[in-house]
């Protein structure tokens, strides 16, 4: 399979043994005397992750305390599990947080991941070589725009005073009110991840079509196969492992939704329909000080997702798929 | 009138029906671009445009009669939006310079299989993809380490970024191994074969990681949010929420202007947000002709 070759799952397998002087001949300390250069390099960047990467991973330990600033994690009292009740005993406002953020998973799965493989469809369609490029680069645009200046947008836009609605107003016809109204508040969350991420996402997909042998279009149109059996039999069997892949990779974000994008427009909706996983660990922990129940919320977030891209992977490698990696 | 174009439809000869499937397409793709660029439009043209004609269009302005440049001489005049546009262009600069040099240092002392320790090293960094440790764990950390309400909150958090690494290590593989043999027979150091040999030959990579670097300093919103309570030091991103997204008054208070002088409020917001994509739009042509090239997309793929 032509695609399955060009994957970003195989940049880890580039380990190809590579002509080493006869590395395995000489012992560690020559290694490490021969290679000391190479170890200073790496210096910098290790010692970073570890500061900011591993150290905060260590930092979940006050998941199990009942954490106070002024005492700090040595002062602070073991409590074991008692921060995770909120989670096993349902507490309502955590279960209301959960609850929003499936929904917008869901909505998320429905619309978002599909549109760019509908749209690098439709461009690939097209012959007109320039046609593609000048739409490529007024679509991939949106994609390198903040979180912040895309809401501020929407606003401009979509808002109560703002562009739509200005105009409808100025021909004297009923206007929407979109921006801040909690029933719409999903609905417009999924159509700015569609209009953000749209184009960017059709890059590897448009890369995967370019690579899908044209021979077997010719052999199935000589065998006098419809456009319709052609996109069934030929294109999405040559998307299948790119599909497969980066649906992969958004099960383990299944407990993430925008926290930039929900935090900036939480305030005029109210957190009834907006509050996710996310910004309940932040409005409860670093607002409302409640460090070790916010703590603990975010570690089981953590663990599933990883616990579901090792789980979808292994279901990948049983059907046959490369997925993201391979044990 | 919808009934006449069916009945068209159905009687249209087959070449006919081809010809209106492309113009269908072409019509979808030209609705998706017109989505993209009216906002930009609207915005750019509102930051421009007069009092007078913004109060007549109720708020916004698809094309400004008289085009003015007060807003953004209002707002660079020195005050909250001038301070937080140096603030950011400092943060873009300085982070993306540590950021690039860091993680080509470490791709670079992870490129030789078989080298001193480079698997577990290797492991340390790809693990990093795997598992995030979270908001409350990295907020205590930067607390800890006294970093709050400081523009190293802003920078070293997002120093390294393992993928990038990985991006940069694969393409530093991709260098053929006589050459680097060679130069060290010849009694190169390590330093030396980096940047006589290695740098030369990985500028396409390093411009296009750095670029995304650049784009990544400049957007950062959830950093600043988090561990910047001193709003003198806030970059630009949060001087447009509170000002634009969250509507706070911008006044002669916050800018250094006379209240006569103020341009209108519609005006100066959208001058503000004018100044934070203007950056992105002059960067964006460079990264475009890296996809272009399919750099990135070759390096991604290895």
């Amino acid at each position: 399979m032509a695609v399955t070759e060009h994957q970003p799952g195989d940049l880890l397998q580039q380990d190809r043994p590579r002509p080493v002087s006869a590395s395995n001949r000489l012992s560690r300390m020559q290694r490490l005397r021969r290679d000391k250069a190479l170890l200073l390099f790496a210096l910098p960047g290790v010692v970073a992750l570890l500061l900011f990467h591993y150290l905060p991973l260590l930092g979940n330990v006050i998941a199990f305390q009942d954490y106070q600033p002024f005492l700090g994690i040595s002062g602070s009292d073991w409590v074991g599990f008692q921060n995770f009740s909120v989670i096993f005993n349902g507490d309502p406002e955590f279960l209301h947080a959960l609850e929003n953020t499936l929904i917008l998973t869901i909505l998320q799965v429905v619309f978002v991941f599909p549109a760019p493989i509908a749209l690098a469809l439709l461009l690939n369609s097209l012959a007109h070589e320039w046609i593609k490029r000048v739409v490529q680069s007024i679509l991939y645009l949106p994609h390198f725009l903040s979180w912040v200046i895309v809401v501020a947008l929407f606003q401009q836009v979509l808002g109560n005073a703002g562009l739509m609605n200005d105009t409808l107003r100025a021909h004297g016809m009923h206007t929407f009110s979109i921006i801040g109204n909690p029933h719409l508040f999903k609905v417009l969350i999924t159509s700015q991840v569609v209009w953000k991420d749209t184009g960017w996402g059709t890059i590897l997909f448009l890369a995967a079509l370019s690579r899908i042998d044209a021979a077997l279009y010719e052999a199935s149109d000589v065998d006098g196969a419809s456009r319709i059996r052609q996109l069934w039999h030929v294109t999405l069997p040559g998307l299948r492992s790119l599909i497969v892949l980066l649906g992969i990779l958004r099960l383990g974000d299944v407990l993430t939704v925008g926290f930039e994008q929900i935090v900036l427009q939480q305030g005029p909706v109210g957190t009834d329909v907006s509050e996710v996983l996310d910004t309940y660990v932040y409005n409860n922990g670093i607002l409302g000080g409640n460090w070790g129940v916010s703590a603990a919320v975010g570690l089981v977030k953590g663990v599933v997702g990883v616990a579901l891209v090792l789980g979808a992977n292994k279901l990948a490698h049983i059907f046959g798929e490369q997925g993201v990696y391979q044990s | 009138m919808s009934a006449t174009a069916a009945r068209r439809a159905v009687t249209a000869p087959p070449g006919i029906g081809k010809f209106s499937a492309v113009s269908a397409k072409v019509v979808v793709l030209v609705i998706c671009c017109a989505v993209v660029i009216l906002p930009f439009l609207s915005v750019v043209s509102t930051s421009i445009a007069d009092q007078k004609q913004i109060t007549n269009a109720g708020g916004y302005v698809l094309w400004p009669t008289h085009p003015s440049l007060n807003a953004y001489r209002a707002i660079l005049n020195g005050g909250v939006v001038t301070r937080a546009l140096m603030v950011s262009i400092g943060i873009t600069v300085v982070g993306t310079l540590l950021s690039l040099t860091a993680t080509t240092a470490l791709a670079y002392g992870l490129s030789r299989s078989g080298s001193f320790a480079h698997k577990p090293i290797l492991m340390v960094v790809l693990f990093t993809l795997l598992f995030g440790p979270g908001i409350i764990p990295n907020y205590l950390v930067i607390k800890e380490l006294g970093l709050l309400n400081s523009y190293w909150s802003l920078i070293l958090p997002t120093l390294i970024n393992a993928f990038n690494v990985i991006v940069i290590r694969a393409f530093i593989m991709n260098i053929p191994q006589d050459l680097i043999d060679s130069a060290k027979i010849d009694g190169a150091t390590e330093m030396q074969v980096l940047r006589r040999i290695v740098l030369p030959l990985s500028k396409a990579v390093l411009s296009v990681i750095g670029l995304f670097f650049a784009v990544g300093y400049w957007n950062n919103f959830f950093n600043a949010l988090l561990y910047m309570n001193d709003t003198s030091k806030w970059p630009l991103q949060l001087v447009l929420r509170t000002y634009v997204v969250n509507n706070a008054p911008l006044g002669s208070d916050q800018l250094q202007v006379g209240a006569e002088a103020l341009p209108p409020p519609q005006s100066l917001q959208m001058a503000i947000l004018v100044i934070s994509l203007v950056p992105i739009l002059l960067v964006y042509p460079f990264l475009q002709r890296h996809f272009a090239k399919g750099v990135l997309l070759g390096a991604v793929k290895g």
